[in-house]
């Protein structure tokens, strides 16, 4: 047992020295394989903490939610479709939502303005995301000007400032009551932007759907499980220009790591000619490459999976912000819970490890078995 | 010091640390729970729907509620102009109903 292990250490130790041989090229090596296993465990960390994240929180979401449609967009939906809704067997309650946008020229950000009975905000008072009273300086006391959709000025006091832990759901959000609400935006009193559906049993909950939409085609009913499902699907691989970045970085490594592993050099040629011509055995030498293999990658990993995992979770992912923010001037200051477990992680080694410790061996094996002489010469 | 020895207590080292993140991470979610009691009672309270990522285009805003149009809505014939809706993807409810015949 212990010749084995001692025979692999010795191993290990030449191993070792050929790569510091070829210092600059294996470091630079390293380096870029790092940096890849860095930005696919972000990525992979990242969409998974949200989606986690997404499926907890947003099971509270309204179970059934019914937009009115015209020409393809989402208009507002007259209070007597909540009457024909309630009559649905197995409906329990309809209630009207009033949110809705408003550009705030000032910072150039927009907001989500939104109405909720359960707060009962007085007349020209508001309550403010955190992202909000950040960009605008606001706090308890201070006001804020709106412009109405006739172009009045609309004073509003802040009467309070939104959990800053609750950031990822709240940070743009402005709450007043429903009367300053219509006020701002013209909304007439018999509309709302939206339905909320309460279903008895939820094994329903589709059927009601499907009934809402028979009954009022210029509908679009909106299940929890969808929105859920929004959020499993948000970072899809699909998603667009930033994947094919990442992907175009992905094959340029790949073939940069072929390169280096598939194809062997004249030196390293020689190299494996003078081992064999000194007594070692075809298997000596490609548990030797095998071990120069496994040095590079498993390094990469390790290091590309703990970086990935304090830029993701320690520091709240700054390199992801700066994708997502795009135009949004506001932009929620969120730490994600991290939500890790072990099949992440093989997936991520079996991935990143594996491919490159074999391709390292082919080629190899190759040349330890062709007679030393003739390797020498070449 | 042989270089194998070297290398194998960096190894050891790299993954101790990476077993520290897993610990850490089982702490940070044990302390993250009441947050995230609230992060739900929030939503259930104001009734909301989707999480404040990008606010610049109501379809990266909202994704959930968004409808197939919105990121064209310029005029007809117009491209998605919003970097974020780049990598935010559209429900799946939305990309069955628009998908091309194959």
């Amino acid at each position: 047992m212990s010749y084995l292990v001692n025979k692999q250490r010795n191993i290990l130790d030449f191993a070792l020295s050929s790569l510091l041989r070829r210092k600059g090229k294996n470091l630079a090596l390293v380096a870029v394989y790092t940096l890849v296993v860095f930005a696919l465990a972000s990525v992979m960390f990242f969409a998974a903490a949200l989606k986690k994240e997404a499926s907890l929180v947003l099971s509270a979401t309204p179970e059934l939610i019914v937009q009115k449609m015209v020409a393809g967009r989402h208009d507002l939906i007259p209070m007597s479709y909540a009457e024909k809704i309630r009559k649905i067997r197995g409906v329990t309650a309809v209630e009207g939502r009033l949110w809705g946008y408003y550009y705030d020229p000032l910072v150039r950000a927009n907001y989500t303005l939104l109405v909720n009975e359960k707060t009962a905000l007085p007349e020209k008072t508001i309550a403010v995301g955190a992202g909000i009273a950040r960009v605008r300086s606001a706090y308890r006391g201070s006001t804020m000007n709106f412009s109405s959709y006739e172009g009045k000025p609309m004073l509003f006091q802040v009467r309070g400032i939104l959990s800053q832990e609750s950031e990822l759901l709240s940070a743009d959000l402005i709450l007043l009551s429903a009367t300053d609400f219509r006020r701002l935006f013209g909304v007439p009193e018999d509309y709302a932007t939206d339905l909320t559906v309460q279903v008895r049993n939820k094994k329903e909950v589709a059927t009601v759907a499907a009934k809402i939409q028979q009954m009022l085609p210029d509908t679009r009913p909106i299940l929890r499980d969808e929105i859920i499902r929004t959020y499993e699907a948000v970072f899809d691989w699909r998603a667009g220009i930033v994947i094919v970045v990442l992907l175009g970085a992905l094959l340029a490594f790949l073939i940069f790591a072929w390169d280096k592993a598939a194809g062997l050099s004249a030196e390293e040629r020689r190299e494996i000619g003078i081992l064999k011509a000194i007594g070692w055995e075809t298997s000596d030498v490609l548990q030797l490459k095998f071990w120069e293999g496994l040095t590079v990658s498993l390094t990469a990993f390790l290091l590309g999976t703990i970086f990935a995992y304090v830029h993701v979770f320690l520091a709240a992912a700054p390199l992801f912000a700066t994708v997502i923010k795009g135009w949004s001037i506001l932009y929620p200051n969120f730490r994600l819970t991290p939500f890790l477990n072990v099949f992440q992680i093989a997936v991520l080694f079996f991935f990143t490890v594996v491919p490159y410790t074999v391709a390292t061996i082919i080629p190899s094996w190759r040349a330890a078995t062709i007679d030393p002489d003739q390797v020498m010469r070449t | 010091m042989r270089k194998s020895s070297i290398f194998i207590s960096f190894i050891l080292g790299c993954t101790l640390t990476l077993g520290l993140a897993f610990l850490d991470a089982l702490f940070q979610k044990a302390g993250d729970l009441p947050l995230l009691r609230q992060e739900i009672k929030v939503v259930e309270t104001l009734q909301l729907t989707d999480f404040c990522l990008a606010t610049e285009a109501r379809h990266t805003r909202h994704p959930s509620q968004s409808d197939w149009h919105s990121p064209f809505q310029s005029h007809p014939g117009a491209l998605d102009h919003f970097p974020s809706g780049a990598i935010i993807q559209p429900p799946e409810r939305i990309i069955k109903g628009h998908e091309l015949p194959r």
